[in-house]
């Protein structure tokens, strides 16, 4: 089973690289880009066989070490 | 007195701090590798020295907050140790949770690298009593990700309490009020993204350093 991890900066935190990006859009032409926010993805490889476990211990590791609640926010898809 | 510095992977100012704290005690300082699991008990102030620990991998600090011998650090710190954290040591800080916020990418998304007038916003911790006399330090700064982040609650609590000791006079990096420098609210853990540790001795360009370790070393 596979977690597939999606972090971003929270709504509010300053993303001066998504507002970089945004701007380089802007600026090859692709006018209709009113911002970017970057963010990351971890894959996960897992040996559990129970999602709903799965699922909770990928919780467990995105808020002790994966994410930095006072910063980011995050979202999990478990895959089979 | 004894003192330390911890050392991980990529750390590059751990020498530096090394040197500061052989200064202002006359000891060398005790180097712990990231590692070990217990800092000595007769160490009584831990230096969290900048670079790039574990190669800045997931975030900033992130992997060296929980490494070993930083368990043993936040569980002594709650306990009273004193530690200051610089520049990738605020990083780590800051991540542990010791010190509230976080630092993010620079506004200005540059590397920065320069000499860093500093306000001293509070002269009466531990840490910046000799600065009793001046408004202004310089200190140098060298970072990438040194934006200083925190809500609005808590950056409202920080001013309150006093425990913004240092504020940007040119801020280089975006930091929410210009937030150069803060500490807990027991006031002994400390963190900020410039290095006092580099402006120790005339040829680094000024000696504004020392007395902040002369603070330290005179309040334990």
């Amino acid at each position: 089973m596979k977690a597939i991890i999606h972090i971003g900066l929270k709504t509010g935190v300053l993303d001066p690289q998504g507002r970089a990006i945004a701007r380089a859009l802007n600026d090859l032409g692709f006018e209709g880009v009113k911002d970017a926010r970057q963010g990351k993805v971890i894959e996960l490889d897992l040996t559990h066989e129970d999602k709903s476990q799965a699922e909770e211990d990928v919780k467990a590791m995105c808020e002790k070490l994966l994410a930095n609640m006072v910063i980011e926010s995050y979202r999990i898809d478990i895959e089979d | 007195m004894r003192t330390a510095v911890i050392v991980f992977p990529a750390s590059n100012c751990d020498r530096d701090a090394a040197v500061a704290l052989e200064k202002v005690t006359g000891r060398k300082a005790e180097m712990i590798w990231h590692r070990e699991t217990e800092i000595p008990k007769d160490i009584e102030f831990v230096v969290i020295p900048g670079g790039f620990s574990y190669g800045d991998y997931l975030r900033c600090g992130a992997i060296a907050s929980r490494s070993p011998i930083v368990q043993d650090l936040v569980a002594k710190a709650n306990k009273g140790l004193v530690v200051t954290g610089f520049c990738n040591g605020f990083q780590i800080l800051t991540e542990t949770g010791l010190l509230p916020g976080a630092l993010v990418r620079n506004k200005g998304l540059k590397f920065v690298c320069r000499p860093q007038k500093l306000k001293v916003t509070n002269t009466n911790t531990r840490f910046t009593k000799r600065y009793d006399n001046v408004d202004t330090v310089t200190f140098p700064i060298a970072h990438h990700d040194g934006n200083y982040f925190a809500d609005d609650e808590t950056v409202k609590r920080l001013e309150k309490n006093g425990q913004v000791l240092f504020k940007y006079d040119d801020n280089p990096n975006g930091s929410v009020k210009d937030i150069a420098g803060i500490c807990n609210e027991a006031g002994n853990v400390f963190g900020m993204m410039p290095h006092p540790e580099r402006a120790i001795d005339s040829a680094h360009g000024g000696t504004d350093g020392l007395d902040f370790f002369k603070s330290i070393i005179e309040s334990i």
